[in-house]
């Protein structure tokens, strides 16, 4: 029996899709504040050949301190699994490893969107007292200006060559008129440009928008990382060596200070 | 990325290493709050370059858990920070960063606390210690998640937490001369056996080059973004 922790979201579809391929699936889930260890050592009490949980914040979470807890192994966001043997994602998705995955249960989680979603089906609601141990007190809601850079349909992103915070004042432009999010490289949040929360990587957010326009963005693979979830890639950058165009779908060769605008402008135009 | 012959790890010889963005900002945060800070890391003797980075920043001394240059798993590092932590005879808040860039696990912070019986919570982009407890808040898409735990405790971090300050030459000058212990830890059999590393396919695009505006503008129309 392959136990799999589920909230009713995408991912838990996905990781159920997983679990499928490798057993009868038990699908549970928890109610109240969420309290990690408490629900771990609930997961970890149920007998099962493995233990699974879709590849985000609180699957790689949780699965964790049930290894900890069991004293096992644990292998977050798998792509794939034989016999003992796993392939997961390195690198924020750069590389794949394939490992032999020791122990029992095995102890996984699914990397987000590389598996097909499944109907998840009966759901078991599993007790778990609380333990003393930290737990969610209160959850503030941000106010939200705009379209989140997660969801947004379009990104439109600067880097090193925008120049200086200023700068950024073309890409919100370009951004408003496709009624997109506003992106940038980690160069920029390091130099005080944008807000972390505007970072797109491996270490900031990553990006699943049907278009992804990097502007001056050299495209290190830890940039790559955040930006691969676009389903097309437009770069625009002076160097036509740059990384990013190993990337890109489509490339405009310039300075983006000229270039920009000129969209912006042409789109304007032909709207009338 | 160009992989050594034998596939266990990324070809080196021509990169710099440096500190992964997550930990750069746990090593800033234990700097502002204040009191003795101690940096550890499990690596090869080179990574006490990363160890002297962190000091130049403002970190009293280091610890290096030193190993062959092999990879250790998640079990036997977080093994071998319990016995180090142990042996300085604890600490008031270990601090790491969430997941690793390279090995990306999720889980040695979490494995430490719970060696050693302490609370931990995990993604913090806020920490705030306010006498023998820390209050902490963690990203929930478009709201905040508050946390709170006693001290001692463990906590790991995300980048964005704060906004690391660079080394000044005076800091670099200091962190020659403070000091290191090198630790040579045992390294136990790996439980998730890193068999071979693979590229993925899919990397190495062509990309259609776009002359002008207005076929740009024709592309956005074409993906239906326009």
């Amino acid at each position: 029996m392959i136990l799999c922790f589920v909230e009713g979201d995408e991912l838990s579809a996905q990781a159920v899709g997983f679990a499928d391929a490798m057993g009868d699936v038990r699908a549970v889930t928890f109610e109240g504040a969420y309290q990690p260890l408490a629900w771990a050592k609930a997961l970890a009490a149920e007998e099962a050949e493995a233990i699974v949980a879709a590849g985000s914040d609180r699957g790689n979470e949780l699965l964790a301190h049930v290894a900890a807890l069991l004293d096992q192994p644990f292998a977050a966001n798998v792509t794939a699994i034989e016999g003992d043997t796993v392939t997961r994602v390195r690198w924020g998705g750069s590389l794949l490893e394939e490992a032999r995955l020791h122990g029992t249960p095995k102890i996984l989680t699914v990397a987000p969107h590389t598996r097909p979603a499944a109907e998840i089906g009966e759901v078991e609601t599993l007790a778990a007292p609380d333990d003393g141990s930290p737990k969610v007190l209160e959850r503030v809601e941000e106010s939200s200006g705009g379209v989140s850079l997660r969801d947004a349909k379009v990104v439109v992103s600067g880097g090193r060559g925008v120049g200086s915070a200023e700068g950024f004042a073309i890409i919100e432009e370009l951004a408003g008129l496709l009624g997109g999010a506003v992106g940038c490289s980690r160069v920029v949040t390091s130099a005080g440009w944008r807000p972390h929360a505007d970072q797109v990587g491996q270490t900031g957010t990553k990006i699943s928008a049907d278009l992804y326009i990097a502007c001056g963005i050299s495209g290190a693979t830890q940039h790559i990382a955040g930006a691969k979830g676009a389903k097309k890639i437009l770069a625009i950058n002076t160097d036509p060596e740059a990384p990013i165009l190993a990337s890109a779908d489509y490339a405009v060769i310039g300075d983006l200070h000229e270039v920009v605008p000129a969209i912006s402008a042409e789109l304007r135009k032909v709207r009338g | 990325m160009v992989l050594t012959a034998d596939a266990q790890a990324i070809e080196t010889r021509h990169l710099g290493f440096a500190i992964s963005p997550h930990e750069e900002c746990a090593v800033e945060e234990a700097v502002r709050i204040g009191g003795e800070v101690v940096v550890l890391t499990l690596g090869p003797a080179e990574a006490e370059e990363q160890l002297r980075d962190c000091m130049a920043v403002g970190a009293d001394r280091g610890i290096l858990l030193q190993t062959g240059g092999e990879e250790w798993d998640a079990q036997a590092t977080a093994a071998a920070i319990v016995d180090a932590v142990r042996a300085e005879g604890g600490f008031d808040l270990i601090l790491f960063g969430n997941e690793s860039a390279d090995a990306g696990g999720y889980q040695v912070g979490i494995r430490v606390a719970h060696a050693l019986g302490l609370p931990v919570v995990t993604g913090l982009k806020k920490i705030e210690v306010e006498g023998g407890n820390v209050r902490c808040e963690r990203d929930a898409g478009g709201a905040r998640d508050v946390y709170e735990a006693p001290l001692p405790a463990v906590l790991t971090v995300l980048e964005g937490l704060n906004l690391p300050r660079y080394p000044s030459v005076p800091g670099r000058l200091r962190a020659k001369s403070k000091p290191v212990a090198v630790v040579e830890p045992a390294r136990p059999a790996s439980q998730l056996e890193k068999l071979r590393l693979v590229v993925p396919e899919g990397q190495g695009k062509q990309a259609e080059i776009l002359e002008n505006a207005v076929q740009v503008v024709a592309v956005l129309q074409s993906l239906g973004v326009a």
